[in-house]
């Protein structure tokens, strides 16, 4: 869809001369710390990136990077524009509609609520979320009211000057803005959504999903994935 | 940048400020005005181009090309020139991408369309897969060329129509009475002469062209909007240099930015028209020449 | 679900009427007939909120303009400088900046017999911030056309005010001011048209969708996200917009008609189909 190529690393974890195998596009968002950010001196980083980068080193491919924004992150892999999608994006029964996961690379996590304020009512208030995300649908089918906002930024932005009573959002993304703001707290229970964490590639692909998948397991099995979940995610849980 | 930036966590007051403004991301920011120019400079001249092709077709003998021509003035006066740049990147990829599969892989037997994918064989894509990271950028940078081209192309024709028009009626009988041809007419005195009368709705048009080089970001552009918004907004301590919100400055940036190219743009234009109106018969060549005297 | 159940479910939608979730799968031509038809009613309503109140501010803004007074000309000029220097897009993310940074609180405005609290937080809400920033772009855009008509007003119709004996007030409501409306109105048909164009950039800016209500251009981007082919729902958008761009056609060029009608036949300025283009 929107053809949103942007320029990021370039990594050659090269399959040395031997292949003379096309580059594997990969897509991230490039906003959701610790998942994915771009860093200080413009380059993308996180879980997502190092993982991808490793994957990719394992399966004997050459990846490159592009950011891409999240409401147009789908449509830009169906029709072509790159080959996979790493961005923290959590397995679905209605993305997998759309588009195929490899297993997974991280466990299913806890989404949490954080508020400015400890008496916020989550199920019948106004609640912030990302557009297009599980936290966006749960929270329209919870009975709150949902704000959408276009980056995961803006959703905290909106808790913290009033326009939403709590955001709804990854807990390891909202952890880092809670310990930094003595204003904002996690309230009301944490809740499980999706599946976990999966690479996205296109259901044509089958190609490319099974090699993704074979070194996904080869990572799980040599521990060198849950290194980088220590490196990145120390809350979450190993393989 | 300096040095003296490798550990910003030590750094205070102005240094920080320093070092942060010229951080790698800031260089990027600063880079993506000059995407904004390109943009204004390439798109300008295609779309003079597009509204050309589409005044020349308005005044065509041939019915279906004047219908068309007419239709596609008639088109951005409909319809918000947000929709054209939504619709017409994604409709010309799609649209690119199956005609080349028609012709690189005729006996390709799976349909195009899968459920949801859009899938053609893989010689067909564009770019290439393999094709470096820069082909990428450039495809879709001329894809949102061509998109600001279409729309603002029917602006262009609107204005060219109606200049055309202007021409004098006399100085066409003129040129057919020495004998010219409909086309040396057409080469030799209305084109010429239509510029002068193009001028102020053109310069107006240069104006809204500019107004509306912030929409790029709809298009996954990375312009001044994007690094803005990625800027500006709050940064915890996984980021080298923390900040709250601070959006509404760079906002603020912006807002400058294009006050200051709109009002250049628009001395330049009042210059070129003075110069233009030198020897005119119209009221500022009147004007001008009593000046002078 | 047949058509006239989902019609029933969301032709209100865009306004929190009707069923909550949005349709998710199988989307019917339909449902998308349906749901960018009711995101019309924001355009509708942002357009001709900030066209009814920008026309007031306009002449204000152009008598302003042309006064002997340096202080309210200064002004008046950099109100049009600032709106129509610079790009809307960038307008409604400012303003959408600055409105969240006001502190949140309720203002009571007497006004004699009943009081309106009034929530600062409401600017931040489309409903009212998004139509201030229109109606200030509406009103510095006609503001301009406005000035130009007022020093196109024929010396010989104020002189013959003069003579009358008609002076400050009412010579300006009748005379001044109907001459310069009956001079402005193509261009400002023109304006009309371009506001209406410009009401479907608000969601796409700073101002969030609430409860997922947005206008037509929200949910035939909705559509087109989740469908991947844009050739239905951003044609079914371009259709209502045309639609809308006939309607204000017509209704302007029928208060123009009346604008003209003292005049003899051959004097009127008819409301040309080809108005000028350009904003």
């Amino acid at each position: 869809m929107k053809p949103a190529i942007v320029a990021a690393t370039i990594l050659t974890v090269a399959a040395g001369a031997a292949s003379a195998q096309s580059v594997i596009r990969l897509a991230t968002e490039g906003a959701y710390p610790p998942y994915n950010l771009i860093d200080d001196s413009g380059k993308v980083a996180g879980y997502d990136v190092d993982v991808g980068d490793a994957v990719c080193a394992h399966a004997h491919l050459t990846c490159e990077w592009v950011t891409n924004d999240w409401d147009s992150i789908i449509p830009n892999l169906v029709s072509g524009n790159y080959d996979a999608i790493l961005a923290g994006m959590s397995m679905t029964e209605e993305r997998e509609k759309v588009i195929d996961f490899t297993q997974n690379y991280l466990k299913p996590e806890p989404s949490s609520y954080v508020a400015a304020s400890s008496d916020v009512d989550v199920k019948h208030g106004v609640i912030a979320a990302q557009t297009g995300t599980i936290q966006a649908a749960f929270v329209q089918e919870s009975g709150a009211t949902l704000v959408e906002f276009a980056t995961p930024e803006e959703t905290v932005a909106a808790v913290r000057n009033g326009e939403a009573d709590a955001v709804l959002a990854d807990k390891s993304y909202l952890v880092d803005y809670v310990n930094e703001d003595p204003d904002l707290a996690f309230v009301g229970e944490d809740v499980f959504l999706g599946n976990g964490l999966g690479i996205g590639v296109r259901q044509s692909d089958t190609d490319l999903r099974d090699k993704l998948d074979a070194a996904l397991a080869e990572m799980k099995k040599d521990g060198s994935l849950n290194a980088l979940i220590d490196k990145w995610m120390p809350n979450s849980e190993h393989f | 940048m300096f040095a003296s930036c490798a550990d910003p966590g030590s750094l205070d007051g102005a240094m920080w400020l320093a070092c942060y403004l010229t951080s790698g991301k800031h260089m990027a920011f600063y880079a993506s005005f000059g995407t904004v120019l390109v943009l204004l400079l390439v798109t300008a001249p295609v779309a003079l181009a597009c509204g050309f092709a589409g005044a020349v077709a308005a005044r065509s003998d041939i019915l279906p090309l004047r219908w068309f021509g007419r239709a596609y003035i008639a088109m951005v006066r409909g319809i918000p020139d947000i929709a054209f740049f939504l619709f017409v990147p994604i409709a010309l990829d799609q649209g690119i991408e199956w005609l080349r599969h028609q012709v690189k892989c005729p006996d390709w037997d799976l349909p195009v369309r899968q459920g949801s994918d859009f899938v053609v064989c893989p010689a067909a894509k564009m770019p290439l897969s393999s094709a470096p990271q820069w082909v990428h950028e450039g495809y879709g940078f001329a894809l949102a060329v061509l998109a600001f081209a279409v729309v603002f192309g029917a602006f262009a024709a609107n204005v060219l129509f109606g200049a055309m028009r202007a021409v004098p009626r006399a100085q066409i009988e003129t040129g057919e009475a020495y004998g010219m041809s409909g086309r040396q007419v057409f080469w030799r005195i209305l084109v010429p002469q239509m510029w002068v009368f193009a001028l102020p709705g053109l310069s107006n048009l240069w104006q809204i062209l500019i107004k509306a080089t912030p929409l790029l970001f709809l298009l996954g552009v990375e312009d001044i909007v994007y690094w803005a918004r990625e800027l500006g907004g709050s940064k915890t301590s996984a980021f080298s240099y923390p900040h709250p919100d601070w959006r509404l400055y760079y906002f603020l940036a912006l807002l400058v930015f294009y006050l200051l190219l709109t009002h250049v743009s628009e001395m330049v234009f009042s210059r070129l028209t003075r110069r233009l109106s030198h020897g005119q018969a119209t009221l500022a060549g009147d004007a001008l020449r009593k000046a002078q005297a | 679900m047949s058509c006239a159940q989902t019609f029933h479910d969301y032709a209100l939608r865009s306004i929190g009427l009707g069923e909550r979730l949005l349709p998710r799968t199988d989307f019917t031509l339909c449902d998308q007939f349906v749901l960018i038809g009711s995101g019309m009613l924001w355009n509708l309503y942002f357009g001709i909120a900030a066209l009814a109140m920008g026309f007031f501010l306009a002449t204000a803004v152009a008598l302003g303009r042309s006064s002997q007074s340096w202080p309210v000309r200064k002004a008046s000029e950099w109100f049009i400088f600032l709106f129509r220097g610079s790009p809307l897009f960038i307008q409604f993310f400012l303003a959408y900046q600055a409105f969240v940074l006001l502190p949140r609180v309720g203002v009571d405005i007497p006004l004699g017999v009943a009081t309106i609290s009034v929530q600062t937080s409401w600017l931040t809400k489309a409903w009212l911030g998004a139509v201030i920033v229109l109606f200030l772009n509406t009103a510095a855009y006609s503001g301009e056309i406005f000035y130009g008509a007022l020093r196109a007003v024929p010396r010989g119709e104020l002189e013959a005010a003069d003579a009358y004996g008609l002076a400050g007030w009412q010579k300006f409501r009748r005379i001044t001011w109907p001459t310069l409306l009956r001079l402005a109105w193509p261009a400002y048909t023109n304006e009309a048209i371009f506001l209406f164009h410009a009401t479907a950039l608000v969601f796409f800016t700073g101002f969030p969708a609430w409860r997922q209500e947005g206008d037509a251009l929200y949910y035939a981007n909705y559509f087109a996200d989740k469908t991947f082919n844009p050739f239905i729902p951003y044609p079914i958008f371009a259709f209502y917009f045309i639609l809308l761009t006939l309607t204000v056609i017509t209704v302007f060029g029928r208060i123009n008609r009346r604008l003209n009608r003292h005049l003899a036949p051959s004097e009127r300025s008819r409301l040309k189909i080809r108005l000028p283009l350009v904003r």
